[in-house]
């Protein structure tokens, strides 16, 4: 495999999978012309006059769908780790002796570690999404067939619309339908919030099957995905386990380093007047974020200041704000629990948005880079501000990127982090994969101090007499060093086999994930 | 030396566990050291775990030996304090003990008056809470050996308490230990003392014998280990007995700092129970207090255990404030800053503070020895109060550092 260094020098593919790559040249460097992918010319015709397009099982839908060797199948990830459906799915496709699917979903959880035996039999070829859990182990592991592709949010709805991966079938779990295929996420006994993760896969896939467990007559109003992108609809029994596709309530963090975290971010955010009437703000779901929201609720009432929008993951917490007059808006994205889920269904400022609006680089703008602020999580971060969300320090392949490097365009991207995890520096001097460049990460909160990008001077003079311990992130590293016993190795690959790329959110190929030597 | 058997282990172990390890330790007749470790750090780390694990055998001179170390991402100071405790356990009589490394110690400062509001109490056995509890700015931490560890690992404790005094930086923190009820106690002293304890807590004290034998032993170690760091002492009285005697045991000796309660035990020694409103022991506290401005030295409440109820703290440190006492023990970060604000002066305190202060220095100028404001002369005691205002203000961020200037 013949590897060339890109503009971050990195070490990248110039072909995966049979098919040519990019290398990354540089945050907006990237800017490719032409048209974006069409789907084939459909005829209503060809449909049911009476918009019922319900068949008896997936099998069936499949099967009407042509499914073959080698045909890309796409899954959302709104179900979480309840979701039982891509595992019904990939149970019948292995059944059914079909072989070398390109397995892409929008992100996989634990549950979907059911599909190893279909990765080790040749069933799924690879993933092209997220590799979670054990998931990821396997891939960082070589067992893989294929080369399994990292993209963003934003990034995956790019690469459909650019023609990068053309969807042969998407099978979308659907809260609630009718038998036209309109459907939505905000009712039903598995109810999950919303579906903006599928909105690109009903409108770009060649063929659409909406399986649900809630069937309702025409029209499923108020819809998501609309029926009139659907080709089939089938109904289940259940879409998977409710108490894992959202949680009952979601819980701030106990820790109380993690809440002397969420603690410093509020506060940070407060001095340097980020925190300002009119602004807006991104949170995510972990502990850690959650409890920030609330921290930095408490000096906004103390302030009076009042947020225009706040970009969810929505939780209860981000609920009260809107209700209690904190925010005129929560622009969602995904909802975390069942307050999120009510809320979004009963209040029209609760408003639901889709990587397409949030994230896409091949919109006309998006909402990601209008925010004042994002809050979020990263397993590493280097001395150069480079930061990793997919593999640990131990070179395993972890997690996916989701909408992180989409939020990266924020005006202020903070991220909120252990500087070390037991004795796993967290601080290092070079991240283990690269995803996310550090011209764009703004500001470092950790427990033991915060360290702010030197090019953003602006922040540095803002907070110039702040009683908050705002330090330079190498004496954070050299600290973190000396506490757990020196630098600490760096995990052996085997740097002639490539088991995944990190994809940037034009497209381009930011780096690679190699095999781990054992 | 004697073997009391073959193998032993040191160390917790479990899915659960975090930043602490798991050492078995078994002798054998030939073949030297066979090191068998699975380490959550094995990729960062694992060279550096397996070179110690070398160092302490050579160190404690076993040739010959199966070690199996399963880590949870333990820190170097615990890794040396479950191996030591582990080759202590075959060898009970060892007089050789492998010393952690000592940090550079930063802003470490500790002095018979320093503030005392928070004492934040961390269970002796468990490390994962050393490292950060600093972070949290407490007055002061608490490295716990009496009632959070259970009979077994007394011993294990003291050795991590050891390394843990040596090793981790509580970023200028006062910090304490709690020696285990006397006279088991005595024999902690010799794994604090000599590196780096800046204040020993002595429970259920009840004689001036107990604080003398304290007095003592240091003095011997003192003597031993040559250092010449200030030891202060807090005994915590924790029965009938203890109370009637409270005044006794305060100037037992001049490095009494600061003389705290033990409510639970004392309750139960009055054969009652605690309730919310405390009238069963607002005599005790009172003669606490009393005991403690008597002698000199600082009146410090018990803890409030409740960690989810802060709105509780707040009015309990304001009651502790008002009959007297200093400071509030505590068992979660979260409550230290509730305690700090509860002891922090109003507005109208910080305020007479700086007139008798600016009184106090125009008076110095002057050469005079006697400080008026208006017509009302000021004590020395009132002077020293005024000084302790402004300090606590300065602390509370409710007053600059340089408001002469201002």
């Amino acid at each position: 495999m013949k590897l060339v260094k890109n503009s971050a020098g990195r070490m990248v593919p110039t072909q995966i999978n049979g098919e040519k790559q990019i290398p990354f040249m540089g945050v907006g460097k990237y800017v490719p012309k032409g048209k974006t992918t069409g789907t084939p010319i459909r005829s209503c015709s060809e449909f049911p006059a009476d918009g019922n397009k319900l068949v008896k099982s997936v099998k069936e839908a499949l099967i009407k769908s042509g499914v073959k060797d080698g045909m890309t199948i796409s899954t959302h990830h709104h179900l979480r780790n309840g979701d039982v459906v891509t595992n019904m799915l990939f149970d019948i496709i292995h059944e059914m002796g079909i072989k070398n699917i390109r397995w892409f979903p929008s992100a996989s959880f634990p549950i979907h570690s059911h599909l190893i035996p279909y990765l080790e039999d040749g069933t799924i070829s690879r993933i092209e999404g997220s590799m979670n859990g054990p998931l990821g182990r396997f891939t960082s592991e070589g067992k893989m067939k294929g080369i399994g592709v990292l993209r963003s949010h934003g990034g995956r709805y790019q690469a459909i619309q650019d023609g990068e991966v053309h969807i042969d079938i998407a099978v979308i779990a659907a809260p609630t339908a009718d038998s036209f295929g309109n459907a939505t996420g905000d009712r039903g006994p598995s109810a999950c919030g919303l579906l903006g993760f599928a909105l690109a896969d009903s409108e770009y896939a060649d063929k659409v099957i909406i399986v649900t467990d809630n069937l309702v007559p025409f029209p499923c109003y108020p819809w998501q995905i609309q029926g009139n992108n659907v080709d089939y609809v089938v109904q289940i029994d259940s879409l998977g386990d409710t108490t894992k596709i959202v949680s009952g309530t979601t819980e701030v963090t106990k820790s109380p380093d993690r809440l002397l975290i969420a603690e410093y971010v509020a506060k940070f955010m407060e001095e340097s007047e980020i925190m300002h009437d009119g602004f807006s703000f991104q949170a995510g779901a972990g502990g850690t974020n959650l409890a920030f929201a609330l921290f930095l609720k408490e000096r906004m009432k103390a302030k009076g200041i009042k947020a225009r929008f706040i970009r969810g993951g929505s939780t209860k917490y981000l609920v009260q704000m809107l209700e209690e007059g904190l925010t005129d808006y929560i622009l969602d994205g995904q909802t975390f629990d069942l307050e999120g889920v009510r809320s979004m269904r009963e209040n029209a400022n609760h408003v639901n948005t889709s990587p397409f609006t949030s994230y896409n680089y091949h919109g006309k703008g998006n909402f990601a880079s209008i925010l004042d602020a994002v809050v979020l999580g990263a397993t590493e971060v280097d001395v150069k501000f480079n930061a990793n969300v997919v593999t640990h320090s131990d070179g395993y392949l972890l997690h996916g990127i989701g909408g992180w490097q989409n939020c990266l365009f924020s005006k202020c991207t903070i991220l909120a982090i252990p500087s070390f995890r037991d004795r796993i520096p967290v601080i290092v001097d070079q991240v283990t994969t690269l995803v996310g460049p550090g011209e764009l990460i703004d500001v470092i909160v950790t427990e033991r101090g915060i360290a702010i990008n030197p090019l953003r001077k602006d922040l540095l003079r803002k907070i110039k007499n702040s009683s908050l311990p705002i330090r330079k992130i190498e004496d954070i590293y050299n600290e973190v060093n000396e506490i757990c016993g020196g630098t600490p190795q760096k995990p052996k690959f085997d740097k002639s086999k490539v088991v995944a790329v990190v994809k940037w959110v034009d497209g381009t190929v930011l780096d690679s994930i190699f095999k781990i030597k054992v | 030396m004697s073997k009391e058997k073959l193998k032993s282990s040191a160390g917790q172990r479990g899915d659960k566990i975090r930043s602490d390890c798991n050492i078995e330790i078994e002798l054998t007749n030939s073949g030297g050291i066979k090191i068998d470790s699975k380490s959550k750090v094995a990729v960062m780390y694992g060279d550096s775990i397996n070179n110690m694990l070398m160092n302490l055998c050579e160190f404690f001179e076993i040739k010959n030996a199966k070690i199996l170390l399963e880590d949870y991402g333990a820190l170097p100071f615990t890794i040396a304090a479950r191996f030591e405790t582990a080759v202590r356990r075959i060898y009970p009589d060892l007089n050789k003990s492998f010393f952690s490394e000592k940090i550079k110690t930063k802003n470490q400062n500790t002095s018979k008056e320093r503030l005392r509001r928070s004492r934040l109490y961390l269970p002796g056995n468990e490390p994962k809470f050393f490292v950060n509890a600093g972070l949290h700015k407490p007055d002061g931490i608490i490295l716990d050996l009496e009632d959070s560890v259970s009979p077994s690992e007394k011993d294990a404790a003291r050795i991590l308490v050891r390394n843990a005094l040596r090793s981790v930086d509580f970023y200028g923190v006062e910090r304490m230990v709690r020696i285990n009820q006397l006279p088991l106690g005595l024999e902690d002293l010799r794994f604090v003392v000599p590196h780096g304890v800046d204040v020993i807590l002595i429970p259920k004290c009840e004689s001036t014998e107990q604080i003398k034998m304290v007095d003592d032993e240091i003095k011997m170690l003192r003597a031993e280990y040559n250092f010449n760091n200030e030891i202060y002492l807090m005994p915590i009285i924790e029965s009938a007995k203890g109370i009637m005697d409270a005044f006794e045991i305060a100037t037992a000796s001049e490095n009494i700092c600061a003389l705290t309660i033990g409510l639970e035990d004392y309750t139960a020694d009055l054969g009652t129970q605690r309730t919310d409103d405390g009238r069963e022991s607002f005599f005790a506290r009172s003669v606490i207090v009393n005991s403690a401005k008597a002698a000199g030295i600082q009146a410090i409440d018990t803890v409030f255990s409740d960690v989810n109820d802060m709105n509780g703290l707040y009015e309990s440190v304001i009651e502790a404030k008002s009959l007297g006492f200093e400071g509030k023990g505590c068992i979660h970060p979260r409550q230290i800053e509730v305690i700090h604000k509860a002891f922090a002066p109003t507005e109208k305190e910080i305020e007479k503070a700086k007139k008798i202060i600016l009184a106090f220095e125009e008076a110095e100028r002057n050469g005079l020895g006697v400080v008026s404001l208006g017509s009302k002369m000021i004590d020395a005691p009132v002077v020293k109060r005024a000084f302790n205002t402004i300090k606590l203000a300065i602390l509370n961020n409710l007053l600059d550092e340089n408001w002469k200037e201002k």
